[in-house]
């Protein structure tokens, strides 16, 4: 076999030298400031929140109706009293505790449950299971068995809360394990890991984009879980929280304090996603580039 | 320098691979592998399994790793039945994804020389460094795997590997996925590394020509199942290229000679 079909028929052949770079007008420039500016996800979100108080304040002064929708300023007016006095944040310090409890106990629940379900099939068989058993089940609908259980306290919404929390957590912790690369997997068994550090060291970050949305998930059932809880059956340990605040300053017809109190569950939740989740994922998912 | 030299105290070959045979069980069916394959691998060869696909050539390193127990046979690395995967034979994969994500390129070198207290945590980056260095990466000791290229990622790979000082170290298609040039290129600084540490490789390939120019010595496989054709012997580097396509001319015949007698070309 001859190769000569392959070379080019008399053609000439062409040679060129490239620019020197300071020949070109720009490679490479900073952006300006404007650019810089609209680039900050925060600020963009923050722009957001200001048309939609505007929009807010202008409905609520044409209706001029504060007993079914006060203004946005009565509201932050009732906002910054209720915490200038106090009542506002001890009840806020109060839900937090409740919630950060069944959160961690929920967490725990779910870190059992799905080591159960990867060393064995039939714990796979079992989260499975019950994941589609209890998780469409609204935690609100046990409540009242929770109160039958536990009493009226602490310890009926904890568990309600936790179970807010475990499904979603397991699930989503689960499908991330199953979703490792099968690379990544024979890697940590070549460093001879086996057992609980194997999944500390590989399994865990490696599924951490996963585990990240089960516990964002979990955090924000846990959080409308824990109010809707307290509104229905109120004070729970003597001081009662956010939802117990709510439903209280409704009895006495305080509409811009309920408004208060709702926009603190809001501001609260802001904080949690936009602040909290936002750093884990900045340090870890994002610096991995497992995520963009 | 003296990294291979640990098996001093065991005679003959590093790893014996004796009538093994291999089988994994797909959706539907039980899948046989390799039949019966035997073969020798002694210190600082860099000895090539070579194949078309489907001659089992990837799963036999698989079980040399320890990922997968032979049906019949057995696989001994310094005498020592091999049974599980460990860290006395570091494998580079394939695939580009191998480093763990959430470690830089430094702590993915550091990575298993601390895990089980090895080494402490100034000897490991001492290592570590030594061998990124070897393969060109000190800039970017501190970047995450994600910012490098397909060849920067597996020279990693292969400095971790190396810096292990394992037995053996498996290398399972490392340049495959990676574009011609760039392949040239990190086989010939495979071989560079090799000259400096003299350390046994068990490569595996399905391209004759990297065969012939990575190893010394070469194990050609037949497919489905995959068994032992020919165990040849490859040419120095300095062998000149009549030399070497004649050689190329050799193994395609005994790894095609079948097909070729089907008449089509």
């Amino acid at each position: 076999m001859t190769r000569s079909a392959i070379v080019p028929s008399g053609r000439p052949e062409i040679l060129r030298e490239p620019i020197a770079s300071e020949a070109f007008g720009i490679v490479q420039k900073p952006l300006s400031t404007w650019e810089r500016i609209t680039n900050v996800g925060a600020l963009r979100k923050l722009a957001l929140l200001v048309v939609l108080a505007v929009i807010w304040e202008v409905y609520a002064r044409q209706l001029n109706n504060p007993l079914l929708f006060p203004t946005f300023g009565s509201t932050i007016r009732a906002f910054v009293h209720g915490f200038v006095d106090g009542t506002l944040f001890a009840k806020s310090v109060t839900s937090l505790q409740v919630l950060v409890k069944g959160y961690a106990a929920g967490i725990a629940c779910a870190a059992v449950l799905t080591m159960v379900a990867i060393t064995t099939r039939i714990g796979t068989d079992l989260l499975e299971l019950l994941t589609s058993m209890f998780n469409p089940l609204p935690a609100i609908a046990l409540l009242p068995l929770s109160l039958i259980w536990f009493g009226l306290g602490e310890g009926s919404i904890i568990f309600v809360i936790i179970h807010s929390v475990l499904w979603a957590v397991a699930l989503n912790t689960h499908s991330g394990f199953l979703s490792v690369s099968n690379t990544l997997r024979m890697v940590g068994r070549n460093y001879g890991l086996r057992g609980l550090p194997y999944v500390v060291r590989i399994l865990i970050p490696a599924a951490f984009p996963s585990i990240l949305t089960g516990l964002k998930i979990g955090w924000a059932f846990a959080w409308r879980t824990l109010i809707a809880a307290e509104l229905v059956f109120g004070v729970s340990s003597g001081s009662g929280g956010l939802g117990w605040y709510i439903y209280e300053n409704k009895n006495e017809l305080e509409i811009p304090a309920v408004f208060a109190g709702l926009f603190t569950v809001i501001v609260i939740g802001l904080i949690v996603e936009n602040v909290i989740f936002r750093t884990i994922e900045m340090r870890t998912v994002r610096k991995w580039g497992q995520q963009n | 320098m003296a990294s291979t030299l640990k098996t001093a105290t065991h005679d003959g070959p590093l790893l014996e691979v004796r009538g093994v045979t291999l089988q994994y069980k797909t959706k539907d069916h039980l899948v046989t592998a390799t039949y019966r394959v035997d073969f020798d691998v002694y210190n600082s060869d860099r000895f090539v399994l070579l194949g078309p696909s489907g001659c089992g050539k990837s799963t036999l390193l698989k079980a040399v790793g320890g990922y997968m127990p032979p049906v019949e046979g057995e696989i001994r690395l310094k005498g020592e039945v091999v049974r599980r995967p460990g860290p006395d034979r570091m494998m580079v994969f394939q695939e580009f994804d191998q480093l763990l994500p959430w470690r830089t390129v430094k702590e993915n070198v550091m990575f298993p020389l601390r895990t089980g207290g090895r080494l402490s945590r100034r000897a490991a980056e001492a290592k570590a460094m030594e061998y990124i260095a070897k393969v060109n990466l000190s800039k970017f000791a501190d970047s995450y795997p994600h910012t490098l290229s397909g060849g920067m990622k597996q020279r990693v790979a292969i400095a971790r590997g190396m810096a292990m000082e394992p037995a053996i170290l498996l290398m399972d298609e490392p340049f495959a996925a990676l574009d011609a040039l760039t392949r040239r290129k990190m086989q010939d600084e495979l071989l560079s590394l090799w000259e400096g540490t003299r350390f046994t490789v068990l490569f595996v390939t399905h391209s004759i020509p990297e065969a012939i120019k990575i190893g010394s010595r070469i194990l050609l496989l037949s497919p489905h199942p995959g068994q032992v054709k020919a165990e040849i012997e490859s040419l120095p580097a300095s062998a000149d290229g009549a030399t070497v396509s004649a050689l190329e001319k050799r193994i395609h015949s005994m790894l095609f000679a079948d097909t070729i007698e089907g008449g089509t070309e």
